[in-house]
């Protein structure tokens, strides 16, 4: 069980306020007076715009997290940081081959990873950083690429990092090599891509759209639908979309009322 | 205030109750509403269908036109500039200016350049930082017709349905016929879609789909092909100017669009842009919260670019259809209006009041999903208040696990989990409290299949322009739109802009604007674009003193 107050003291760049408990650090902030420009994008946990460092109450240590995904405490002492600058180097991405130096030939400074796991620590995705660092340092591509997808780019790694290792380019250079060049590519994709040469498909849709709506709607309503293997129960409770019954907006339906 | 495992003791005594009904809700859910029901439900709860929130816009292009009175306020405001502006200094000369560094705007830049323009001879300039932006948050997926049993033909078809027939044709068209090839685009940039071991994708269906064409890159499609493109634009060399938004289009003599003023977000110092074209693609307006709902958009979502081009002579088109997501969080306030996505219910989770019964059917339509929710609350009064004074009613999450095995939650909705566990919630073991959410501008500024608005120098792609989806927009197909229209406009206002030499810098249609205002008796001291939402501590704010220093 946690007792929280209806109000708490946090240190701003040094300076105190009181703010409304129960409210994130980017709203915390808000809270005290500030207008944000720096700091906040999404405000949902996906675009990394809002790095923090902080200290807690009695706390010696530093910490790190994204403002808009964690709670304001009573005591702490933080500051924002607008960005990082990390360095990323250019590449043609069709220059570039999966061999297992290429990482290291954009980014060589990853041999220097001491193996703290300070990134790792640091990482408010909860990504093991270092072992991306690590795989990337052995040339393995594609445990790069997939150790590190959930990565938003916010910085706080390299902030951090002894070695000046540039995390998130490293990433999203493993990244696009692995699904360019060792994922297969979409046999399907091609063949549509082909059959769209033969112009059968606008052919299709250009008899669409000389339909009336009547026949349109008609249309519509006799669609056949793909099923989802084991889940075409009519009114189970793991009805699934796709199934007989289609979850879009019906309101042309309701005809008396005008757009 | 107690909270144990995440919620107030007297949330506790409402999730018993869920818990107690779980096992016979387990067995059996309740049927869809006949259509009927669906109609009384929507006309009397729906958000879009309370016309005391709407009024008709006084002047412009579209007037006449009704929409909610958050965005006719905006439209209907003052212009931050005067015309005594001194355009003479100009700070950027660029063949192609493109406002808004999003998805649509960093697609349309790369296509500029591949049609021939120089890269230095582009510029994006942004709110926020390049990326900032709606299409960073997409998680579900884009559709595209790439497997056998699908066609172009078939998309169309759900894309038109699902926009009740009102989508305008030929940008459907476009949309549908482009697909394939921006995913085969996408793949040879190496973005990391779901693949199978051949390496076809792994589609899902999604509301309102006939069949399952929903590319993805688990929970985080939108950042997966929102930071490839922005890598690319960056290889490219393609210059980025952040924090600073365009506040007006500049025009040139001869009534063409030739430039924006923009915004240093710090300094407030402003900078003039003088371009051959001009593509607009600031995205979406959640952040207006119309009837004051919470948002899933970013931070920088306000409808700028429609401000923006209205006062320009642009059309708008079908702004009075907002989409509402039925699933935004609605506790721990932290979390409010963030999107839960569909897939939730999807996979079995049921929307349940405060004692603990499943009072709609879990998978209606968003707009019939939505008003059953906000009935539950405001007329039934069976929801859940938060201690923020919020209503809301339950999502019972840990049916997903239940349903599918144990792990299914964390594995398929990683954002998800990770999100609610942030805030101190167990979703595979605790409901979640949901509420709609504003979700998507359906439309806006009206434009051609090459993304030509009426105004001669003037492009738009992305959720700012309208007419694809029509009255409502199928999940999926945005990320799809931005990229098709994106690419089109991009090239399009490459090829204008060789043969264009915009003339002198003018802001005479601002003051045109204000007249048009005044004689239509609209006399008002709030200025657009409005750039932020307002979101600073009312008692910060009572004793604010306005100080230059
Ligand atoms: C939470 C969420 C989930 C979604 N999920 C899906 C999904 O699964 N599938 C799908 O297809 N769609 C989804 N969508 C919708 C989709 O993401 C967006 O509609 C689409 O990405 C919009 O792209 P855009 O480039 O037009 O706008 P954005 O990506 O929002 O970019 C607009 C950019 O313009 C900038 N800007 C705004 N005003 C100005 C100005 N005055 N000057 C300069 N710059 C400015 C903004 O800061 C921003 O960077 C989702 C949206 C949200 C919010
Ligand atoms: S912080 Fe730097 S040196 Fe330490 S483990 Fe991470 S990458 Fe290696
Ligand atoms: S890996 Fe680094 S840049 Fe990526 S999310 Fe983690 S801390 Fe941020
Ligand atoms: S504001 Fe985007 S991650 Fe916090």
């Amino acid at each position: 069980m946690i007792d929280q107050p209806r109000e708490i003291n946090i240190q701003l760049m040094g300076k105190d306020y009181k703010v409304s408990s129960g409210l994130t650090i980017i709203a915390a902030i808000e809270y005290a007076g500030y207008k944000l420009v720096r700091g906040a994008g999404c405000r949902a946990g996906f675009c990394g715009a809002c790095p923090t460092l902080y200290r807690r109450a009695g706390s010696h240590k530093l910490y790190t997290a994204l403002a808009c995904q964690t709670l304001a405490e009573d005591g702490m002492c933080l500051v924002q940081v607008p960005f990082v600058p990390v360095v990323r180097r250019p590449y043609d991405i069709e220059e570039v081959a999966p061999s297992a130096n290429i990482i290291l030939q954009y980014y060589p400074e990853v041999a220097a990873c001491v193996s703290c796991n300070t990134c790792t620590r640091a990482c408010p995705q909860g990504i093991s950083v270092m072992d991306y660092i690590q795989t990337a340092l052995r040339g393995d591509i594609e445990q790069t690429a997939l150790l590190s997808f959930d990565c938003i780019s916010c910085g706080i790694c390299s902030s951090r990092c002894p070695a000046d290792i540039k995390h998130y380019p490293v990433g999203q250079l493993a990244r696009r090599i692995y699904s360019k060049y060792l994922l297969p590519r979409s046999s399907q994709l091609a063949d549509r891509l082909d059959e769209m040469e033969t112009e059968q498909c606008e052919v299709e849709v250009e008899t669409m759209m000389h339909l009336s709506t009547e026949e349109l709607r008609a249309r519509y309503e006799q669609r056949s639908f793909e099923t989802v293997a084991g889940r075409d129960q009519k009114h189970s409770a793991i009805q699934k979309w796709g199934t007989a019954v289609d979850p879009v907006d019906y309101r042309d339906e309701v005809e008396e009322v005008a757009y | 205030m107690k909270l144990i495992r995440g919620y107030p003791e007297y949330m506790r005594k409402s999730i018993k109750q869920v818990e107690r009904t779980r096992p016979n809700r387990l067995e059996q859910s309740i049927p869809p509403m006949s259509l009927d029901e669906r109609k009384a439900l929507l006309t009397k709860f729906h958000p879009d269908f309370r016309e005391d929130q709407k009024r008709a816009l006084a002047c412009g292009p579209s007037k006449g036109m009704r929409i909610h009175r958050e965005l006719a306020d905006l439209l209907e405001a003052q212009p931050l500039v005067t015309s005594t502006l001194d355009l003479n200094q100009i700070d950027f000369d660029v063949d192609v200016l493109i406002i808004g560094g999003g998805g649509a705007g960093t697609v349309a830049a790369l296509w500029a350049m591949k049609e021939g323009i120089d890269p230095k001879r582009i510029l994006i300039v942004t709110k926020l930082r390049h990326g900032d932006s709606n299409s960073t948050m997409a998680q579900g997926g884009i559709q595209a017709a790439d497997r056998p049993n699908d066609s172009p033909a078939t998309h169309y078809l759900d894309v038109i349905g699902g926009g009740h027939f009102t989508n305008r044709a030929d940008l459907v068209k476009a949309l549908v016929m482009d697909a394939p090839s921006i995913i085969a685009w996408h793949e040879s940039l190496g973005m990391m879609y779901d693949k199978d071991a051949d390496g076809n994708f792994v589609e899902n269906p999604g509301g309102g789909t006939s069949r399952n064409r929903m590319h993805s890159a688990k929970d985080y499609t939108g950042l997966e092909i929102m930071r490839v493109l922005r890598d690319e634009a960056r290889n490219a060399g393609i210059p980025v100017v952040e924090f600073a938004p365009a506040i007006e289009l500049l025009m040139d003599d001869r009534g063409r669009v030739a430039g924006a003023v923009l915004l240093n977000l710090e300094t407030k110092k402003y900078r003039i842009v003088k371009a051959q074209a001009t593509i607009l693609t600031t995205g979406g307006l959640g952040r207006l919260h119309m009837q004051q709902f919470p948002t899933t958009n970013h931070y920088g979502a306000t409808g700028d670019g429609l401000v923006l081009a209205y006062r320009v002579g642009a059309e708008l088109i079908d702004l009075d259809a907002i989409q509402y997501h039925p699933t935004g969080a609605a506790f721990p306030a932290q979390m409010a209006g963030l999107l839960i996505t569909e897939k939730v219910r999807g996979m079995g989770a049921q929307p349940v009041n405060k004692d603990g019964e499943l009072f709609v059917f879990p998978l209606e339509p968003r707009d019939v999903e939505s008003s059953a929710f906000i009935r539950e609350c405001y007329e039934r009064e069976l929801g859940i208040e938060t201690p923020q004074g919020m209503r809301g009613v339950w999502l019972d999450s840990p049916m997903v696990d239940m349903l599918h095995g144990p792990g299914t939650i964390e594995a398929s909705l990683p954002a998800m989990f990770r999100m609610y566990q942030r805030f101190g919630v167990d979703m595979t073991r605790d409901p979640i409290l949901v509420f709609p959410t504003l979700h998507y501008q359906n439309g806006g500024v009206v434009a051609d299949e090459r993304g030509a608005t009426n105004v001669p120098g003037l492009y738009v792609a992305g959720e700012v322009m309208g007419g694809i989806h029509g009255k409502n927009r199928l999940m999926g197909n945005s990320l799809l739109d931005f990229n098709v229209f994106g690419r089109r406009a991009g090239i399009a206002a490459a090829n204008y802009a060789r043969q264009a030499i915009a003339g002198k810098l003018s802001l005479a249609h601002v003051e045109e604007y204000k007249r048009q205002l005044r004689d239509a008796g609209i006399d008002n001291d709030h200025a657009a674009p409005q750039i932020l939402p307002e979101y600073r501590g009312q008692e910060a704010l009572e004793r604010m003193l306005d100080i230059p220093i």
